[in-house]
């Protein structure tokens, strides 16, 4: 069996730049508010959860290739620096780095920008944002910022894709493609996206920003987080309901103890979480949702739920997790970490957060 | 389970293909543009399907699609849902299936390589969203059938199969990566079948991202042409069935060829722009040629990336004719975009495709537009239709974002 650990974790969500206030802010519970967005000719305001600016403008922002980069991009580089500034501390020598971006809407405010300017006039369309409209544009700037990247893949799909990513960057790791691989989802806001979500979720609030893990094969490198299983991919079909998923991937993850966390995908909609509370309703450990406080992060909401585990991990708050995404249109699929011994302290202890059963 | 990984096989399993379907502006089907491509035929013309009257470039490389999809298991209401990229999809996926012969079944998956998906839903839903206040009669349905992993489902449904569905955006790398993924999972054992391909459709954001970067041919498109001045879009979907060649063989079914090499790796040179020297290039074709055991003189094909563009083509000339070495002069190579232009998501699976016609059938694809060679190009570039021994092809494919990859495939038997 090949070992995967996780090294490094980074997080850029509306509660701040960072997991120390990511996770705070989900321990704490309470919804961050919403702020709210123009629908162009409509006189309703639509829901989102914005990442609010950072404290100071981040170093990173002053590569060339970030000049003209869109919000996704300035998060996702965020979440992945934070999650490689921890191995790139420790390593001995260089690594081979493996990039796995995972979207779901990806860079929608470019592409809605430049829709926008070709219907009006594409002779005046910006040529400047084109490129910044696809969906592989945040991987390849991510990848630019980091040194010596292997290889690179972007993945789309809902947000259970963020765990083929993960599975993916394990199979690299064993293969021993590269010594390490970051694995980010990022999301960004903006009308279009918050008044589809609207058709989707009437009770959600939209939310941007990023989530991402660093895994490693060297447990000298592991911040005390082994990774441990990735269910099945449960997909939707004609035949499978999300509600045969869900319990499908639940049938596949251990019962619950008092000393395991089971961070969980469901949000506020009521009918749409209905198959994961179900699938789960046997559970009696500690269970936290972020996406109650964050927001409807997309693919940045799966990263964040792995992040928030892993950390609750490190932080010796539970011995096991496990992540549950039932996602929207595509899968249910979940993952398990473990609790293991570190070689060093893994972050500074007053930013450990107290999860709440 | 996804994770931890089943026990890697002794031996890295032999991977076949045993179907393939095809859509391009030649045709839909492999029969149709095997002639095509063989015989030099160019699928352009005025682009009808949005409004470029205010364009530099207004031609295009548009699919003919059939008013009627094949008959699968999909319900009517369904597959009225599907937009043309996910249509064309079907109609390759069918193609590949029915060859194939495989039985419905579980834990099939479903590898697909695009760089849009279903982008027309989503321009509709963003004009409709302008201009309607309020009303949102199937905006729900967009919001959700423009996804790809949606457009995947929509033909597993069709075919009766279910499985992990992965969806790979590395821009124009995307069907190559989607077919090389497909070809891991085989080889390490992780899949017994999968269906693997790429597809995109025109749509206007994406025609005009392109115009608006001049990067359009305002004449024809002509790949490693000295007087080269762009590339031309297409649209299309290209579609394969991988299997364990024993397995193929067992069961008696027909084997299209063989894929024997991938390889992927990122150039960080620029966003838009290849390092000028090709060196990413240079490295993933070493790397794939590397893994399928083969040196450059055993290559009798090379189908490039190829795109019309001053920069793309210098690069991969460069490359081509570093990594070929003393063997360039004899070594045939031809882009098919001068045919059916860029197929952006779709390129790589549809250009593995035309591999496998000129490794089954034994005969080159031309090149037709093509005048005086880049200086670059110490390889010919295959101008007329004509016979020849192709025991194996290697495939090209370059991404905006810089992802790189390369497939090398084998004539069966």
């Amino acid at each position: 069996m090949s070992h995967v650990y996780v090294a490094g974790l980074g997080a850029v969500s509306p509660a701040g730049w960072g997991v120390a206030s990511t996770c705070k802010a989900v321990c704490l519970g309470s919804p961050l508010a919403d702020q709210q967005l123009e629908r162009p000719g409509w006189g309703k305001l639509l829901r989102a959860r914005l990442v609010p600016n950072p404290p100071q403008r981040p170093a990173f922002l002053a590569h060339p290739r970030l000049r003209r980069a869109s919000p996704i991009t300035h998060y996702a580089a965020a979440a992945a620096l934070e999650a490689w500034s921890r191995p790139r501390s420790l390593q001995s020598g260089p690594l081979q780095i493996g990039v796995v971006a995972c979207l779901q809407a990806g860079c929608v405010n470019y592409s809605c920008r430049f829709f926008g300017e070709t219907l009006k006039d594409p002779q005046t369309a910006s040529p400047l944002l084109f490129p910044e409209t696809v969906y592989a544009a945040p991987a390849s700037h991510v990848t630019a910022l980091l040194e010596n990247v292997a290889v690179t893949y972007t993945l789309v799909g809902d947000p259970g894709c963020y765990l083929e990513g993960i599975a993916l960057a394990a199979q690299w790791l064993a293969e021993k493609l590269v010594d390490v691989c970051i694995v980010f989802g990022a999301e960004e806001t903006n009308w279009i996206l918050a008044d589809a979500l609207r058709h989707l979720d009437g009770t959600a609030s939209l939310a941007a920003g990023a989530g991402a893990l660093c895994l490693c094969r060297d447990p000298g490198l592991s911040m005390g987080v082994e990774l441990a299983a990735i269910t099945d991919a449960h997909t939707y079909s004609a035949e499978r309901t999300r509600a045969d998923s869900a319990r499908a991937m639940r049938r596949q993850l251990p019962s619950s103890s008092s000393s395991e966390l089971l961070c969980d995908g469901r949000g506020t909609g009521v009918q749409v979480n209905a198959p994961e509370t179900a699938a789960w309703g046997d559970w009696r450990g500690m269970r936290l949702s972020p996406k109650r406080v964050l927001g409807e992060g997309l693919m940045a909401g799966a990263a964040w739920q792995c992040v928030i585990a892993c950390e609750a991990l490190a932080g010796g708050q539970a011995d096991a997790a496990n992540v549950s995404i039932v996602g929207s249109n595509q899968q249910a699929i979940g993952a398990r970490f473990l609790r293991t011994p570190v070689a060093e302290p893994a972050m500074d202890p007053s930013q450990k957060c107290e999860v709440r059963t | 389970m996804l994770f931890p990984l089943p026990s890697s096989v002794a031996e890295p399993l032999r991977v076949a293909i045993t179907g393939a379907g095809i859509v391009s502006s030649l045709g839909v089907g492999w029969k149709t543009n095997a002639h095509g491509f063989r015989a030099g035929r160019a699928g352009f013309r005025p682009v009808s399907l949005f409004d470029v009257s205010r364009h530099r470039v207004r031609r295009a490389a548009e699919v003919d699609l059939p008013l009627e999809l094949p008959s699968t298991r999909l319900k009517p209401h369904h597959a009225g849902r599907l937009d043309r990229a996910g249509r064309m999809l079907l109609l390759a996926a069918e193609e590949a299936w029915r060859q194939a012969g495989w039985e419905p079944g579980n834990d099939i998956p479903l590898i697909l390589g695009t760089t849009a998906g279903g982008m027309a839903m989503g321009e509709t839903y963003f004009c409709r969203a302008q201009s309607i206040r309020g009303r949102s009669s199937g905006q729900a349905t967009r919001a959700v059938h423009y996804q790809p992993q949606v457009q995947g489902r929509m033909v597993a449904d069709a075919l009766g199969f279910n499985g992990l569905i992965s969806v790979l955006s590395n821009a124009c790398a995307s069907g190559s990566n989607a077919i090389g993924q497909a070809w891991k999972v085989i080889r390490q054992g992780q899949a017994k079948r999968v269906v693997a391909g790429g597809y995109d459709a025109l749509s206007q954001l994406v025609f005009s991202g392109f115009d608006a970067l001049q990067a359009l041919s305002p004449t024809i498109c002509r790949p490693f042409d000295a007087h080269r001045d762009g590339l031309a879009l297409g649209e299309g979907a290209a579609v394969l069935t991988l299997e364990p060649l024993e397995d193929a063989r067992r069961r008696g079914a027909v084997i299209l060829g063989e894929i024997i090499g991938y390889s992927s790796a990122i150039d960080q040179h620029h966003l838009t722009q290849p390092h000028p020297q090709g060196d990413t290039a240079l490295a993933v074709m070493r790397q794939a040629c590397e893994m399928a055991r083969i040196t450059p003189d055993q290559i009798d094909y090379v189908n490039a990336h190829g795109t019309g563009t001053m920069l793309n083509d210098s690069a991969e000339a460069m490359a081509i004719s570093r990594w070929a070495g003393a063997h360039a002069p004899a070594l045939p190579v031809s882009s098919t975009k001068a045919g059916i232009g860029h197929l952006l998501g779709a390129a790589g699976a549809v250009e593995a495709v035309v591999c496998l016609m000129a490794l089954r059938e034994q005969w080159l694809p031309m090149q037709a537009a093509f005048e005086s060679p880049d200086p670059a190009c110490l390889f010919p570039i295959v101008r007329a239709p004509r016979d020849a021994r192709v025991a194996h092809a290697l495939s090209n494919s370059f991404g905006f974002g810089g992802v790189n990859a390369t497939l090398v495939l084998r004539r069966w038997p």
